[in-house]
């Protein structure tokens, strides 16, 4: 077994008589008799480092993992090419062993980096504010949701059927509790209908939520979801892919109004979903609305540019029984990889892994087509991820797929049962040619 | 010592860049021929443009302008900051958990699905509970799924009066905030002269408007409430349930557990008890447990277990629904199970022991230097007042501001808010005998400073990369992005 402990037997006695009491039993006298456990839990017997290995090994080999199989799975979580310098770098104990930068003068280095990731979404989203991260996509909607609420003092949400369906099921989650309705507004072709939106706008709307690109992987009109959401003075909440806003017009430019989304994409391991991030940006107007942690420049005594958490008014610390959110810990580490990630792919290389996905993700989609085995199930244009339909059953071609080391896309139905036998594809920069031509051809020869 | 260190975008020069990716082996299209021009972007966002040595001696400077629990003692009330095992960070980055779609069939998946069981189920035994779910991203996300769980225990009973739930004044600010979250009205119970809830308080609050009562136990003065059982029968009496907040879990691990004393339901912070690294602010896990009555109402999907293998159940009619994506932070739940798996049963009821040990060697060995409010044994971590300091004008903030000059990170101060100029030290199960000397030795050279020399401490610190900061001018003036000169 291994205890990380240091005391010797010695050491202990010494302590104790230092304390002058005879036994560490004495320490735990205020817990009355009747509650004591008086036995050992019931636990597997420990391990030491070796065995521990070689056991987590053992388990791990049970799965099949991305290194092993080529993977055509997003839905939410993808498969993105992740620098080695990222990995290295939030292995440095500074980094990962801190705690949150409560005493900025020996945390500037998380805190210059928060600040940084600020920066960068500010940039990627075209907003004026970021905050320090969130949980994840999912949890970050359902926030601003929180947030548009209390800004527009309305209770009712109208949110597209094309976003993440798991986002959606958080929302619906998170309104139970605060009283808020939440109405889903039906597609067409793939993408938000507008005219149901239209009409289900009112002056009871606080906010419209568009996921762009959407779950089916296509890419929305937000710009024309603003202005409707506008006309009725409700706000526009746009979940957003990062690595698309190398390439798509910024959800600041089309006037959205909170823009969230999930960060994992960007230097995260996949990790069988998480931990990844959530970021979450606005406008100036929203600033003392925005739910997290925030760090903000300032200047230490002697003049200095320094780096500090602020705006704690917000905070459930301060705030306590009058808060609207209670996020404290929130995904730092997953946000520094993120911010490393944007740094070494910088300004071109974004937009180059934004291309490569977008073009893989075509030729799948053309290779497909063609083939006259699979149809395309939507016209609308799409970015990384799309839907095609075929006359077989999309779980037994999966299955059928994993014996050639291919995990195959999402299995639509079980999501939206209208779309029967629709396969969600994701194709990110990882995947070569051949791996596409080979699934174009077991997948074709599957369902011939 | 790094003294400062440029941001990024000023490192930034036109047209460098780390080249990491392939040539396109597909034929290539032009954006604009399937994506309308009016939805692509005109100029690219202004992300850095550096060279890959560019983008490691930044991070490197940065993480160097920072204090970890690898660097020195940190001793920060309330967050257990324990050592963080090297073998459970190389544990998750195996291929087989690190590199796993959360949508792969679960035949494919069987060993990250039996990671999710054991430690739901090694969890519920360390805690007394019947079923724990992993999903909840932190404390306090583990707090409001708890809450969730309490409210829909009652609203299924058809009793929708109970609106209103108990925190001691003494609670984490989280407890407040978590119950506002989830619409609850929140009740402050006052605290008695031990630091334990106010029993006739308690009785006089309690009504069938009560759905439970929040509390931390020790409590956050680092004492454990020894009338417990008896809190337990009023709160339940009266149809209440009772929340366990696991923040301070490290002192009770294998002495007693939450569901004996007679919780209901339990939220533990792995990046405390159970050793995950904090990272910064996250990422934590915070599993929320429950008594077997409440398994229904648990956030979805549950791992079970059939005869030859794990499934994913999500068919939960009474379930809360789900709070986050996919199966929680499995990347630390990973972590919190290598150790779990590494100490077994003796090694975690070792841990508390030697936590408390610690705590109290602490104790013993400062009372006579500084002011304790609550002059008795206590759990994991001892809360001293800065009260005698404050007749030369030091603060518990001086004091803790003068500790990072002898390379340490400050305790939690100011909290919890019931002891006036608090510091609440938590040195936790790994640090050894001279460690604790070591930092016992630089508070008493603290306190006789208080006596002698005041204004260095009120300056303190000295050798920091910065001095303290102009944090009311952070607010005034919010700078919260880089921009552009």
């Amino acid at each position: 077994m291994s205890s990380y402990l240091s005391h010797t037997k010695e050491e202990q006695q010494a302590m104790l008589k230092a304390m002058g009491i005879a036994s560490i039993e004495e320490l735990f006298a205020d817990i009355p008799k009747h509650v004591r456990l008086n036995r050992e839990l019931q636990l597997p017997p420990a391990l030491s480092e070796m065995e521990l290995t070689s056991y987590m090994q053992k388990l791990s080999q049970q799965n099949a993992n991305l290194d092993a199989y080529s993977c055509f799975l997003g839905a939410g979580a993808y498969d993105h090419y992740i620098p080695s310098v990222v990995g290295n770098l939030t292995a440095r104990q500074e980094f990962y062993t801190a705690y949150t930068p409560y005493q900025p003068e020996i945390s500037q280095g998380t805190l210059q980096a928060i600040f940084e990731f600020q920066s960068m979404i500010c940039e990627l989203t075209g907003m004026d504010i970021a905050n320090a991260s969130m949980y994840d996509g999912a949890t970050a909607l359902a926030e601003a949701v929180a947030m548009a609420c209390s800004h527009t003092r309305r209770n009712q949400v109208l949110i597209a059927s094309t976003v993440h369906p798991e986002s959606r099921q958080v929302i619906k989650t998170y309104a139970r509790y605060k009283g808020i309705e939440v109405k889903e507004i039906d597609y067409d072709n793939g993408s938000i209908d507008f005219g149901r939106l239209e009409a289900a706008l009112s002056d009871q709307t606080a906010a419209v939520i568009v996921q762009n690109p959407n779950f089916f992987g296509i890419i929305e009109d937000l710009g024309q979801a603003a202005q409707l959401a506008h006309h009725h003075k409700a706000l526009l909440i746009a979940s957003v892919d990062p690595i698309s806003l190398a390439i798509l017009k910024s959800p600041g430019q089309l006037a959205a109004d909170i823009v969230v989304g999930d960060g994992q994409c960007l230097g995260n391991p996949i990790s069988f979903g998480g931990p990844g991030l959530g970021f979450m940006a606005t406008s100036k107007a929203l600033m003392r609305k925005l739910p997290g942690r925030v760090v903000g420049q300032t200047t230490d005594l002697d003049g200095k540019r320094a780096f500090v958490l602020t705006l704690q008014t917000r905070e459930q610390h301060i705030r306590r029984d009058k808060a609207t959110s209670n996020i404290c810990s929130n995904q730092a580490l997953n946000a520094l990889a993120a911010t490393i990630y944007m740094t070494v792919l910088g300004k071109e290389g974004l937009k180059e892994v934004a291309k490569l996905c977008f073009n893989k993700a075509h030729y799948l989609h053309d290779q497909l087509v063609q083939s006259g085995k699979f149809t395309p199930a939507f016209s609308a244009p799409f970015f990384k991820e799309f839907v095609v339909s075929s006359a077989c059953e999309i779980e037994a071609l999966n299955n059928a797929l994993l014996s050639d080391q291919i995990i195959g896309g999402y299995e639509l139905e079980k999501s939206y049962p209208e779309l029967k036998n629709g396969w969600l594809l994701a194709v990110t920069e990882k995947r070569t040619r051949t791996e596409i031509d080979s699934l174009v051809e077991k997948a074709v020869n599957y369902c011939d | 010592m790094i003294k400062s260190e440029a941001l990024i975008f000023e490192k930034s020069v036109p047209g460098r860049k780390t080249d990491l990716l392939p040539v396109c082996d597909v034929p290539e299209l032009e954006l604009a021929t399937t994506i309308p021009a009016g939805f692509l972007r005109a100029q690219l966002p202004e992300l850095p443009e550096v060279s890959e040595v560019d983008t490691v001696r930044h991070f490197t400077a940065l993480s160097k302008m920072n204090h970890g629990v690898d660097s020195g003692f940190y001793p920060l009330g309330s967050c257990t900051m324990k050592y963080n095992p090297k073998v459970n960070e190389d544990v998750a980055k195996y291929s087989g958990f690190a590199r796993m779609h959360p949508y792969q069939a679960e035949k494919t998946a069987q060993g990250c699905l039996a990671v999710l069981y054991q430690t739901d189920i090694m969890l519920a035994e360390i805690t007394g509970m019947e079923r724990v779910s992993l999903q909840p991203a932190a404390g306090a996300h583990g707090e409001m799924a708890g809450l969730m769980i309490i409210k829909a225990y009652h609203q299924n009973r058809g009793d929708s009066k109970r609106q209103k739930i108990v925190v001691p004044d003494s609670s984490h600010g989280t407890n407040p905030a978590s119950a506002a979250v989830v619409g609850f009205d929140v009740i402050e119970v006052k605290s008695n002269a031990f630091g334990g809830v106010d029993i006739p308080s308690l009785k006089a609050v309690m009504s069938d408007e009560i759905a439970g009562l929040m509390l931390t136990n020790p409590s956050t003065l680092g004492l454990f409430e020894e009338n417990i059982a008896e809190i337990a029968q009023i709160v339940h009496q009266a149809g209440g349930l009772l929340y366990y907040d696991g923040a301070n879990m490290n002192a009770i691990m294998g002495k007693t557990r939450p569901g004996d004393m007679g919780f209901d339901v339990v939220h533990l912070n792995l990046h405390k008890t159970f050793s995950t690294p904090h990272g910064g602010g996250g990422p934590g896990s915070g599993p929320v447990g429950v008594k077997k009555d409440l398994v229904p109402f648990l956030p979805g999907p549950v791992v079970e277990r059939a005869e030859d293998r794990y499934y994913l159940d999500d068919n939960r009619p009474l379930s809360i629904g789900r709070v986050k994506s996919f199966y929680g932070n499995f990347g630390v739940v990973v972590k919190a199970f290598a150790y779990i798996r590494s100490l077994g049963a003796a090694g975690l009821r070792e841990a508390s022991e030697i936590a408390v040990l610690n705590a109290n060697y602490i104790r013993a060995r400062l009372e006579g230097d500084y002011e304790l409010p609550f002059g008795k044994i206590c759990m994991h971590e001892v809360v001293f007042s800065a009260q005698k300091q404050m007749k030369f004008g030091v603060s518990a903030l001086d004091i803790a501001k003068r500790l990072i000059d002898f390379g340490y990170h400050p305790p939690t101060i100011y909290f919890p808010l019931i002891v006036k100029e608090a510091m609440m030290i938590e040195p936790t199960e790994t640090e050894s005998k001279e460690t604790l000397d070591e930092f016992i030795a630089a508070m008493q050279q603290i306190a006789s400073e208080a006596q002698t020399n005041p204004q260095l401490l009120k300056e303190a610190p000295h050798d920091s990369m910065v001095k303290r900061l102009d944090e009311v001018a952070a607010v005034r003036k919010p700078l919260l992005r880089y921009n552009k000169v």
